[in-house]
């Protein structure tokens, strides 16, 4: 039943946005493209964080593994056909469920303050592995990723951006049907067993260590397949675009949407997208000099980020999702109030 | 066997520093259980203050003074402003504020300074001095072993042979009854912090000349070494970040002389994994039933 209905909700939602995408310029389907890449790894991080209570600051360089993958493979086979890209971005999860299996075996044995530090100290070698193997990664510079412009049969016309959009967003639902079917699943309910008690849980005979490891190398695949997808949208691969702040950037996304919320996820990924171009429609509306201007575009929104994430961990520890839910609540026992208000006032006539 | 002196005494300065660092957060750790994962941008912040203050006034030392003081007053200020609401919820609302305080210190710091590589003066040479023919130590790692020592033994004093010191340790080892018995706890929590910070300005200073220089992020990967170094020694321990830092910064040093120093990164993450799943509360703790 639940399956059922998620299905039909996903199905709902894509037909919303295929029309949605011929409404859409370019540039806000490359957007809507990013927004759906980055939803799949947030997704997968909301699970592991906000449902089996793992914390995770190294979801940017797992993402950096789909991301490689699929270079690796696009600028070695891209050319054989049109389902290579496929192919390439399943391997690309692949290995990056391989990479989370390893980080996830040690992770299930770490708790608190010292996982978070292990999953930074993951995050910061990205860089390092990439100069370290130079001739496979290119250093600094990355790799360039070869992809196969839309189909033919679409016509001669067809967006570029558009086909990435459809790409992205087939991506995204597929990983979100699966997620949501994860969670109501009996898998989900003792991840959450194992989130609120760890004791309780293996005394009902729930493998405590088996599940998180499983947990990690759900949310690895998902951030290999956002990485991938980020990879093919941008037609390139740096160490520079899976840093520090990328890992950051996707715990602020959880974090804003609510975690453990699959709903909050899409709020969240879309956040990321939107929140660096108003800042920067904002500063352009400004006058400024160019030197001033240049440094706000890229800092700004990281100083909004950083504030917002401070901000909704203080106030709001649900975030969006739980605002929202708190809010639909209200609203639901001010109509049942106002119900029984007027059922008393025609009984009473 | 020049090669490696020369690799010892760099490894030792190296980690003199991360011992400053490590030591900063088991301060923090001691106190408050939260691991203060927005130090390394913290000390970056300091380090950015002292760069304005010696560009303004043309001495290193005005500038020096500069960043401690601003590391006590963005201790104490981040403790009161922002800190002081997660203490007692999960760990993970702590962990999550300082990595929001990360992001709004570095988007800050770009913001006023940009986002180049800042030359970063050291006060004295950082040539390594020659003794029989052998480089051994520069001047710059005789100051940093003499600065860190001063600043340990200070601490040690604070914390042994002053009331304050005592009322410290209470307030951290029994918050409840130091309450009771008339100890501002608050007030100490916030003393704790501002000095920590003021110790990770102290190794911003220290560690940022002896790197590409001055940069939003330049303190990102020393924080996780210093954490590294922290969980060698076990977080709850003072000493063992003393020695836990050396540790780290003799065999950091090796790896990166005898391998690459591309590979040091990996060499960390590596060291934290081992010591981690082999001795998790670090390699001096004792036998200690696991709490649940």
């Amino acid at each position: 039943m639940t399956l059922l209905r998620h299905l039909a909700v996903a199905a709902v939602a894509g037909v919303a946005l295929f029309f949605a995408t011929y409404q859409l310029d370019p540039f806000r389907n490359y957007q809507l493209a990013t927004a759906a890449a980055y939803l799949c790894a947030v997704a997968g991080l909301t699970v592991l964080v906000g449902q089996s209570g793992q914390l995770s600051l190294g979801h940017g360089a797992l993402m950096a593994v789909g991301a490689y993958t699929v270079a690796l493979l696009q600028n070695a086979y891209g050319t054989t056909g049109p389902w290579m890209l496929a192919v390439s971005l399943a391997a690309g999860a692949l290995a990056t469920t391989l990479v989370g299996a390893v980080i996830g075996l040690a992770a299930a044995r770490l708790r608190g303050p010292y996982l978070a530090g292990v999953t930074l100290a993951v995050a910061v070698t990205v860089p390092a592995i990439a100069t370290t193997f130079d001739e496979v990664f290119n250093g600094d510079q990355g790799l360039p990723v070869y992809v196969d412009p839309p189909p033919a049969a679409l016509g001669r016309f067809f967006p570029n951006e558009r086909w990435q959009a459809w790409l992205a967003l087939a991506a995204a639902l597929v990983t979100m049907v699966l997620l949501a079917n994860l969670v109501r699943s009996r898998f989900g309910r003792t991840l959450r067993a194992v989130r609120d008690d760890e004791v309780a849980a293996s005394l009902a005979g729930i493998s405590v260590a088996r599940v998180q490891v499983l947990a990690f190398v759900v949310s690895a695949a998902c951030a290999g397949l956002g990485g991938g997808l980020l990879a093919v949208l941008a037609f390139s691969v740096s160490p520079s675009a899976f840093s520090l702040t990328l890992s950051l950037f996707l715990i602020l996304a959880i974090v804003v949407g609510g975690l453990g919320s699959l709903a909050g996820a899409v709020w969240g990924s879309l956040l990321l997208v939107l929140l660096p171009q108003v800042t920067e429609s904002v500063t352009d509306q400004l006058t400024l000099s160019p030197a001033v201007a240049q440094r706000l575009q890229g800092n700004l929104p990281l100083a909004i980020f950083g504030l917002t994430l401070i901000v909704v961990m203080i106030a709001t520890p649900g975030g969006l999702q739980g605002l929202i839910r708190r809010g639909a609540r209200a609203l639901a026992r001010a109509a049942r109030g106002l119900a029984t208000s007027l059922n008393r006032r025609k009984v009473g006539t | 066997m020049e090669r490696f002196v020369f690799l010892t005494f760099d490894g030792l300065s190296k980690g003199a520093v991360y011992a400053a660092f490590a030591l900063a957060l088991v301060l923090i750790w001691r106190g408050t259980r939260i691991v203060n994962f927005a130090q390394g941008a913290m000390a970056v912040v300091t380090a950015y203050a002292a760069y304005s203050v010696t560009a303004a006034s043309g001495s290193y030392w005005a500038g020096f003074a500069a960043a401690l003081l601003g590391g006590l007053l963005l201790g104490a200020l981040i403790e009161r402003g922002v800190m002081r609401f997660v203490e007692q919820a999960p760990h993970l609302n702590a962990v999550t504020v300082g990595l929001g305080l990360v992001l709004l210190l570095q988007g800050v710091l770009g913001m006023i300074y940009g986002n180049e590589y800042r030359p970063f003066a050291a006060p004295v040479g950082q040539e390594a001095l020659t003794v029989g023919g052998m480089p051994l130590v520069s001047p710059f790692d005789l100051f940093v072993f003499g600065t860190v020592l001063a600043v340990m033994v200070l601490l040690a004093l604070l914390f042994t042979r002053t009331a304050t010191g005592l009322r410290m340790r209470a307030a951290a080892f029994a918050p409840e009854v130091s309450r009771l018995l008339g100890v501002d706890v608050n007030a100490t929590l916030t003393l704790g912090w501002a000095l920590a910070a003021a110790v990770g300005a102290l190794a911003g200073m220290l560690v940022i000349p002896t790197g590409l220089g001055l940069h939003p992020t330049a303190m990102d990967l020393v924080f996780v070494t210093a954490f590294t170094a922290a969980v060698v020694g076990g977080l709850d321990s003072p000493a063992g970040a003393v020695v836990g830092g050396l540790a780290v910064g003799l065999v950091l040093s090796y790896v990166s002389g005898y391998i690459g120093s591309d590979v040091t990164p990996l060499a960390v993450l590596a060291l934290l994994l081992v010591v981690l799943l082999v001795r998790p509360g670090g390699l001096f703790a004792g036998v200690r039933a696991r709490r649940v």
